[in-house]
């Protein structure tokens, strides 16, 4: 199972965002729409999920907990079923302050886990307040989990969270982005038997002061020095990129149930990695 | 207690501008701990006040009162003892935001302005130093998350354990802050009970937080509640 992601913009402009899902199309089983991702205001993700099922591209819908309350969420959840999106994952989402309408107000009415339960009455036809529903949804829900966590005591606590969206629901996961597979081996070790799928994260390193920004700033994610050596010393970094991304793909398919690729404004290369990768 | 801040003064200058006569009037409770609103504080926004529309060339008079609990009505008899609050052009409360609203109530149709912005429900974390610590939601959970508030102390009020964006024990939105989840485990996991946080929490019922809210004691409830 390979999943990519695309971001929406900001604006009404979707043509290179469609260029790059049509690149995806026919590489992976299904591609992500973020959902104002950190926190920026941008177009929407169902919208742009409503386009990818017109190319007949199998669509997940990301939602966040951030800017809607139960009221807004169900609607939203039962808008795009009708609208033909069969996938969400259910997230939390960023903290407003961190993106560029700071001053907006936060909701979080749901959290990830409720959400995720609010996905499955929606299944079985009531909402949450418990009245019926005229025609259900039937959504296959995933969630999100950060295997990378820095300490036992985090690591623990994600490992909670994710037993709790299992309870809720959670069909499939998918991870922050992972540079060192050993860790992954061990945090797999860790959740072994759980009845869901799980898909490795895996980011295209642009820059070796890529690798270092996310070290210092984005939570759970660790290059390891080896692989900032290597985009620092070689001569073309894009393919360096591609074959570091790749090696991390193919660890991957080994250790879990698949990979989900965020290329970040790479997507044109995600087919070359896929291609080394040999799937 | 209640946490207040004083407004920047040209805030406070710029609404009272025009008034000749002003009376300020401060609370001894909350706010005087918090050193917002006291007898004091008092002095000085008086003092400020007094130079700053002087040398405008304002021709005003700027009294000064405290009263012991400006939320409480028991208590604003003191200050109609002490003052002829009608003889005033403009009220300035140095209470938290329910002061001066009860201000405005028992003095009606008086001008009432506040000279402080009321914060949080916190603690004093040492001489000069105030926290939050309550959302007074109205369903507490302090029992179940070793006795610090998810709802408070998480920038996202998360029920059920920490977004992924905790990093190094600390919160996505401002790395100085703990994240609060990453307290409750350790306060548990230092009880033997780190096993609570595997509790689920439903949706909160909001609806408690409907506003204004109204407590009634046991007690008194036929003064106030009329029989169906």
């Amino acid at each position: 199972m390979v999943t990519a992601e695309i971001g929406p913009g900001k604006g009404t402009d979707v043509g290179a965002l469609l260029e790059d899902a049509s690149i995806l199309k026919d590489r992976v089983d299904g591609i992500n729409v973020t959902d104002m991702q950190s926190s920026v205001m941008r177009l929407g993700s169902m919208a742009v999920c409503h386009l990818l099922r017109d190319m007949e591209i199998d669509a997940i819908l990301q939602v966040t907990c951030r800017d809607r309350n139960r009221l807004a969420l169900q609607s939203d959840l039962l808008s795009a079923w009708v609208l033909g999106i069969r996938n969400v994952l259910a997230l939390t989402g960023d903290h407003p302050t961190l993106g560029d309408h700071p001053q907006a107000k936060p909701v979080f009415d749901l959290d990830s886990v409720s959400l995720l339960e609010v996905i499955g009455k929606l299944g079985a036809g009531v909402d949450v307040a418990g009245n019926e529903l005229k025609g259900a949804t039937g959504f296959l829900a995933g969630a999100v989990v950060n295997p990378g966590a820095d300490t036992e005591a985090a690591l623990d606590l994600q490992i909670v969270k994710m037993e709790k969206k299992i309870k809720a629901g959670a069909q499939f996961f998918q991870t922050q982005a992972i540079y060192d597979l050993d860790q992954f081996e061990k945090f797999m070790k860790r959740v072994e038997g759980y009845r869901t799928k799980i898909l490795g994260g895996v980011i295209l390193l642009k820059s070796a002061g890529m690798a270092r920004f996310m070290n210092k700033n984005v939570a759970g994610v660790f290059v390891p020095e080896h692989l900032i050596k290597e985009m620092t010393e070689t001569k073309d970094k894009v393919k360096t990129s591609i074959e570091i991304a790749a090696r991390l793909v193919k660890g991957l398919k080994d250790l879990c149930h698949g990979v989900h690729i965020m290329a970040i404004g790479w997507e044109k290369r995600v087919p070359q990695v896929l291609d080394e990768a040999g799937l | 207690m209640i946490v207040a801040k004083r407004k920047p003064f040209t805030e406070i200058k710029d609404i009272v501008s025009g008034h000749r006569k002003i009376l300020i009037v401060g609370c001894g409770t909350c706010v005087a701990v918090c050193l917002a609103g006291g007898e004091t504080e008092v002095a000085i926004l008086a003092s400020q006040l007094r130079i700053a529309l002087g040398l405008d060339g304002h021709d005003v008079e700027i009294d000064e009162a405290i009263v012991y609990r400006q939320c409480d009505r028991e208590f604003l008899v003191d200050l109609s003892k002490k003052k002829n609050v009608a003889d005033y052009d403009v009220i300035v409360s140095m209470a938290c935001g329910a002061g001066v609203q009860l201000l405005g109530d028992v003095y009606d149709g008086k001008l009432v302005v506040p000279a402080l912005n009321t914060v949080f429900l916190g603690v004093a974390g040492g001489p000069g130093i105030w926290t939050e610590r309550c959302e007074s939601c109205g369903d507490c959970v302090l029992g179940e998350t070793g006795g610090i508030c998810p709802i408070t102390m998480c920038a996202k009020g998360l029920l059920n354990g920490p977004c992924s964006g905790t990093r190094h024990g600390k919160c996505e939105v401002n790395p100085e802050i703990d994240c609060a989840w990453a307290k409750i485990y350790d306060r548990l996991a230092a009880r033997g009970d780190v096993g609570r946080i595997s509790k689920v929490f439903p949706p909160r019922n909001n609806s408690r937080r409907s506003h204004p809210a109204v407590v009634i004691h046991e007690a008194y409830k036929r003064r106030f509640v009329k029989d169906e």
